[in-house]
């Protein structure tokens, strides 16, 4: 079965953030960047099933220049190849005219099978993907928690959370586009000879000539929202910081929910 | 302007969902703000009671949609169905509750309608004539103003909690039929039923008291220190996501979106740092306690109280403080 796998990348969730000098995004200097949670589960759902079927995986992503070490990194997992969209114009687009590039990035080859994360840590849209299936006019489920596929490759048996702990289990017929959200199951760690190999593989950077696609309607020219600012939440109304060493925070903290809270 | 705000409800077994109240009332406030009329569409099969109610509502229109066709949410049949309704009235806005179900297939209804997406407002502002809305990024650490452009309706869903169910505006509507081929339209996916995610049931909305542990605990080898905190409470664990997907704690005692919504007096968060996901499951607790070692957690902003520090060290110290307290 061949897979085709799209990882964004995205700042550390551990990482100090600044307002960028326009205010409208972060300040990327200096910012240490990761795949994006849920799509790392994409991505060794996507292995493991390749594995089964004596099948490949083709890792795509959209972003600029550093997002190659976010390809490099999942070759040296185990992907086959790699595809990134980097050209300017596919640049700075919302989850439409973004999905509308890897569409037609995967449209290019054949797949049976797309494999993402759910919802990006950073922007959160948790759409591209859903609208990667729109593209291509195939099927979708979003929040995907259980991959079942039939033996003859024709369906898919997804188990999809709802609210409240409760899950929706249906059939999709191939190929579709499965969203997956964070916890499915155990990604693996690149191993040294995996990381050796990953740098003798191909990663290729098709530009918008070469996918058939107008300028105008990718990145952010073909962007249908326009982000006007980004800001911290204003301070003010949080917490009552208690101070001192842990043992005097604690003992402070007590006698706070004892006098004041009155909910000890 | 005069502009015509769609709000699309969810129910399930004819019962409309809370966060679809929050989104009437949304659709209210966005009307009232833009001199606009606020008209409600409601899909799904055996939904009469619950179109009834909403003819109580200080609404233009609902537009109801009851088709056997339409009793399972697939995809296919609801990105269709609104695809061709929103054709023909060509309404500015089309808020929805930002769930689970909407996240589905909202990408794709602006996909097929090229229509502008705005996933997760938490509020909106009308500036120099436009309407700019606010959602978190980032997991909540920042937010962002967004505004649509270009031509087309302006489709929005709103998260839990953004405007309030209890101010929706009583009136009253006229119930109009949504009628449409929807046997003819393709599901999509092929529905075979609901199921428990959760092994064993466990009430976390009945405890007094709840420990809830998050991704910066570090190991599963942390968490008899966090048990201790809770039995020194008489307090559940509960976790956020992450404890849970590493298998540090079972899945039925995950608070937040997917998991348990809790209200208990006192709730204390050891290394969450606040997704909103985790937050609308707890924010109704009466006294919220957080400790964690980034000060710039989002966590802090829903806190009455916080310490800022290794919970390693803080833990211990307040298991012992409270053994302290309430034996002596």
């Amino acid at each position: 079965m061949k897979i085709a796998v799209c990882i964004k990348q995205v700042p550390d969730a551990e990482a100090r953030l600044r307002l960028s000098g326009d205010g409208k995004w972060i300040d990327e200097e200096d910012l240490s960047f990761v795949i994006n949670e849920s799509d790392g589960y994409a991505l060794e759902e996507a292995l493991q099933i390749a594995e089964r079927t004596s099948g490949e995986v083709v890792v795509f992503s959209l972003g600029p220049e550093r997002v190659r070490e976010a390809l490099r990194k999942a070759l040296a997992l185990g992907a086959a190849r790699g595809v990134h969209l980097k050209d300017p114009a596919f640049l700075g687009g919302d989850s439409l005219s973004t999905g509308r590039a890897l569409a037609a990035a995967i449209a290019s080859e054949g797949f049976d099978l797309v494999l993402t994360g759910s919802q990006s840590d950073d922007v959160g849209f948790g759409s591209t993907g859903s609208v990667i299936a729109g593209e291509l006019g195939w099927p979708h489920a979003w929040l995907v928690m259980g991959v079942d596929l039939d033996e003859e490759g024709r369906k898919v048996k997804v188990t999809r959370e709802m609210e409240g702990g409760m899950n929706e289990l249906s059939n999709l017929d191939l190929p579709a586009v499965l969203e997956i959200q964070a916890g499915l199951n155990k990604p693996r760690y690149a191993s040294l000879k995996g990381i050796m190999q990953a740098k003798k593989k191909e990663i290729s950077e098709p530009g918008p000539g070469d996918l058939g696609l107008a300028v105008e309607r990718l990145g952010e020219s073909g962007a249908k929202i326009e982000v006007l600012s980004v800001a911290f939440p204003e301070a003010g109304k949080g917490a009552q910081i208690i101070e001192g060493d842990a043992e005097t925070a604690a003992r402070s903290l007590v006698e706070k929910l004892q006098k004041e809270a009155r909910v000890l | 302007m005069s502009e015509k705000i769609w709000i699309v409800l969810q129910q399930r077994d004819g019962k409309i969902n809370k966060m679809s109240w929050e989104a009437i009332r949304a659709g209210q406030a966005l009307a009232a703000a833009v001199g606009g009329t606020a008209e409600a569409v409601l899909l799904g099969s055996g939904v009469q009671e619950a179109a009834n109610e909403l003819a109580q509502v200080s609404l233009n229109a609902v537009h109801v949609a009851d088709d056997e066709n339409l009793a399972d949410y697939t995809p296919g049949r609801f990105v269709k169905t609104l695809e061709a309704a929103i054709g023909t009235a060509q309404p500015a806005f089309v808020l929805f509750p930002h769930t689970y179900q909407t996240v589905d297939y909202l990408p794709r209804l602006a996909q097929s309608l090229d229509a502008a997406l705005v996933p997760e407002a938490v509020s909106f502002e009308v500036a120099d004539g436009s309407v700019v809305w606010q959602r978190p990024i980032l997991g909540g650490k920042m937010f962002a103003t967004v505004r649509a452009k270009g031509s087309g309706p302006v489709l929005v869903s709103l998260q839990s909690g953004a405007y309030a169910a209890d101010e929706v505006e009583a009136g009253t509507a006229a119930i109009e039929s949504l009628s449409l081929d929807f046997a003819a339209m393709a599901p999509d996916r092929e529905i075979l039923g609901v199921e428990e995610a959760a092994g064993g049931e466990v009430d976390l909305s009945q405890a007094k008291v709840i420990v809830a542990v998050g991704r910066g605990i570090g190991d599963s080898d942390k968490m008899p220190t966090m048990q201790a905190l809770a039995d020194a409470l008489g307090a559940e664990l509960g976790a956020s996501r992450p404890v849970i997907d590493s298998d540090w704690l079972p899945r039925n005692r995950q608070i937040g979106s997917s998991g348990q919504t809790v209200t208990p007096k006192l709730y204390i968060a050891a290394g969450i740092s606040g997704a909103i996901q985790h937050l609308v499951g707890m924010k109704g607790s009466q006294v919220i306690v957080a400790i964690n070692k980034d000060a710039g957690a989002p966590i802090f902003n829903v806190a009455d109280y916080g310490i800022v520090g290794d919970l390693h060290e803080v833990v211990p110290a307040l298991t012992a403080a409270i053994k302290e307290a309430t034996t002596g």
